[in-house]
């Protein structure tokens, strides 16, 4: 028995689904396989809130990005089959599934292949203990089964991957002891960065792991710092307690049922890819690939990749007409080259970029260090003062993001029509709602009253940890750095529903720290 | 033919290093000296290495291993990792038992 679809979609997760649903909407059939008990790929671990532009999904956060993607292909009646691991792909479109103990056939008119990607590893002595494990392991861990990967914890990475997930170890309830790079500067969003320095957490740039120690699981790490040969430098070493290392040293797109089909591949410094043209057709009619199997991006560049898929194939099989096809995807292609723009483009992996697009200098100290200087920061349009609250805005990487322009109901933010212009702030008098700082998917902005009559200030700051503190809680203001600058009380928290579990933490600091205090840490006597 | 005796002139003897008893294909235990003396015995593909050694061949099926196989082979050989073209992909591409392949079709045939 072969059972015959109009389109067969390998992988639930963003592309797959996405595809799925664009195709369903054009009166397509696709069945869905994903090897996975659960479908949605890495979005349900994903707990922080994306970036991007508000028309696709910026400031939601990943695992309701996944919630609305699995409402919407219900609706349609996408049909997802869980638990099913596609075994094999044959030029002529034939598909072999695992489901249960029994391998079927299918056989589509096109077959998307959305398989995702996996978790490269880097080898050094003792890397084989228990306890080394990758981040998005310890994210699988932490955010889709409750478990807690580990007690004291260090980083290898600093790629948006390395740093997100250090900062979710630490909502966890990890202590994350280190976050190491052998790069010289940090590889991911600078903002990513900020918040996890902010906690305290130092980073070692030009550092890499000599030595996992331990007899039968993890106990102690070894790192020193590395030359620009990547040789290490004797006398550098410094050693950790820990008991889990994750390693967050990139991604390898999971290209191999491509391969197997025949489809022409190339082998790039981002992983083993196939050719495919703009609309992720494969070099074989009618095998598509959509998302990380076909290039290293984002979950929000992978959605709109697998909506084109979904759109090409519906024309293909005559499901829609061209110049239908055509508008369609033009749309799409310009979110998603906006999402390709700014300093993190793939065009500008690996350059080391010295100026913003406004011509400001980017902070040496964020990419090296992990924060910006106290006398960096004053440099960035979205850093003002002024009498009574006002946001201060600590964005200083042009990327591409622009929920608080939308979000401040005052206009007090603007962005403008270029979505990776640095925010700036307006005139217009600012209500101290906070909305802005909810929005800000990168924990960048805060609010500021520079002199409260008393010769305090107030800080208001987004705060994502448990417990929260309550009102009157005194503790320690710690600086970009993560070090103590002053003493600090809690005037206030709130919480609502708008700002999607994102506590707005406002503390009382002497009014010349409040451009220097930006986090809080509550101090038991 | 290819001179197999020249190729491996080319890239000098094999020389011990310190971690290569360091596993890299943690599925069938094999280290980074057995991938590197392979070279020097003349299997300078990955398909050659896979087969003799099974690194690649274990529960994962290379997805650990065979980026880190691949920069161990192209060391050796003072090329590019990009130079050295990945394992076959062969169905079935997940570790699947006998008796399951035996069912394949989806009926039992006793």
């Amino acid at each position: 028995m072969i059972e015959r679809y109009d389109l067969i979609v390998i992988g639930a997760g963003p592309a797959g689904l996405s595809a799925a649903i664009e195709a369903a909407k054009n009166g397509m059939k696709p069945i869905v396989f994903d090897e996975n008990a659960k479908p949605g790929g890495q979005l349900f671990k994903q707990i922080h809130k994306f970036f991007g532009s508000k028309e696709h999904k910026a400031k939601i956060r990943g695992f309701n990005i996944g919630y609305e993607l699995l409402e919407e292909a219900n609706k349609l009646g996408v049909d997802v089959r869980l638990n099913a691991t596609v075994v094999g792909l044959y030029d002529e479109k034939e598909v072999t599934v695992r489901i249960g103990d029994e391998i079927k056939h299918f056989k589509g008119d096109s077959v998307l292949v959305a398989t995702g990607a996996s978790e490269n590893m880097v080898t050094f002595k003792g890397w084989t203990l228990p306890g080394v494990i990758g981040a998005g392991a310890a994210q699988t861990m932490m955010n889709l089964h409750h478990i807690k990967p580990g007690n004291r914890i260090l980083m290898l990475g600093s790629g948006n991957v390395g740093l997100v997930v250090s900062y979710q170890l630490m909502q966890a309830g990890c202590e994350v002891v280190a976050l190491v790079d052998a790069a010289p500067r940090i590889g991911g969003y600078g903002v990513h960065a900020a918040k996890i320095s902010r906690c305290g957490v130092p980073f070692y740039l030009s550092h890499t792991i000599v030595e996992a120690s331990g007899t039968d699981r993890v106990t102690g790490v070894t790192i020193a710092q590395v030359d620009s040969h990547f040789n290490f430098i004797e006398g550098t070493e410094k050693t950790f307690d820990v008991d889990t290392i994750c390693v967050a040293v990139g991604l390898s797109p999971m290209s191999q049922l491509l391969k197997q089909a025949g489809v022409k591949m190339k082998d790039t410094p981002g992983g083993y890819v196939p050719e495919c043209d703009e609309w992720g057709r494969t070099s074989v009619p009618g095998i598509f690939a959509a998302g990380d199997v076909s290039g290293i991006e984002e979950a929000s560049s992978a959605m709109i990749e697998g909506r084109i898929a979904g759109s090409v194939v519906s024309q293909d099989l005559g499901f829609i007409d061209k110049s239908e096809m055509e508008a369609r995807a033009s749309e799409l292609e310009d979110a998603l080259g906006s999402l390709r723009e700014g300093m993190f483009a793939p065009k500008n992996r690996g350059k080391l970029i010295e100026k913003t697009e406004e011509g400001i200098d980017v902070s040496m100290n964020l990419l090296e260090h992990g924060f910006v200087a106290d006398d960096e920061i004053e440099r960035y349009p979205g850093v003002t003062h002024r009498k009574g609250i006002h946001p201060v805005i600590e964005c200083t990487q042009n990327i591409p993001c622009n929920p608080c322009q939308d979000a401040c109901p005052k206009g007090c933010i603007s962005i403008g029509e270029n979505i990776t212009s640095l925010p700036t702030v307006t005139e217009n008098p600012c209500i101290g709602c906070g909305m802005c700082v909810a929005s800000c998917s990168g924990q960048a902005i805060f609010l500021v009253d520079e002199d409260t009559g008393d010769g305090y200030g107030t800080v208001t700051l987004p705060y994502e940890f448990l417990p929260i503190p309550e009102k009157g809680t005194k503790g320690v203001a710690l600086g970009r750095d993560g070090h103590e600058v002053c003493e600090a009380e809690v005037v206030s928290v709130r919480s609502a529903k708008v700002f999607d579990h994102t506590n707005l933490l406002t503390m009382k600091v002497p009014k010349n720290m409040v451009m220097k205090a930006r986090f809080f840490k509550e101090v038991r006597l | 033919m290819i001179d197999i005796r020249e190729k491996l002139d080319a890239i000098g003897p094999y020389v011990p290093a310190p971690d290569d008893d360091m596993l890299v294909c943690r599925c069938e235990e094999v280290t980074k000296g057995e991938i590197r003396q392979a070279v020097h015995a003349g299997m300078l593909t990955i398909e050659e290495i896979r087969r003799f050694l099974r690194c690649g061949m274990g529960l994962c099926q290379g997805q650990t291993c065979g980026k880190l196989v691949k920069g161990i082979v192209a060391r050796e050989l003072h090329v590019s990792p990009l130079d050295i073209e990945p394992a076959t992909s062969r169905a079935p591409m997940r570790p699947t038992e006998m008796r399951i392949l035996a069912r394949d079709g989806g009926e039992a045939h006793e």
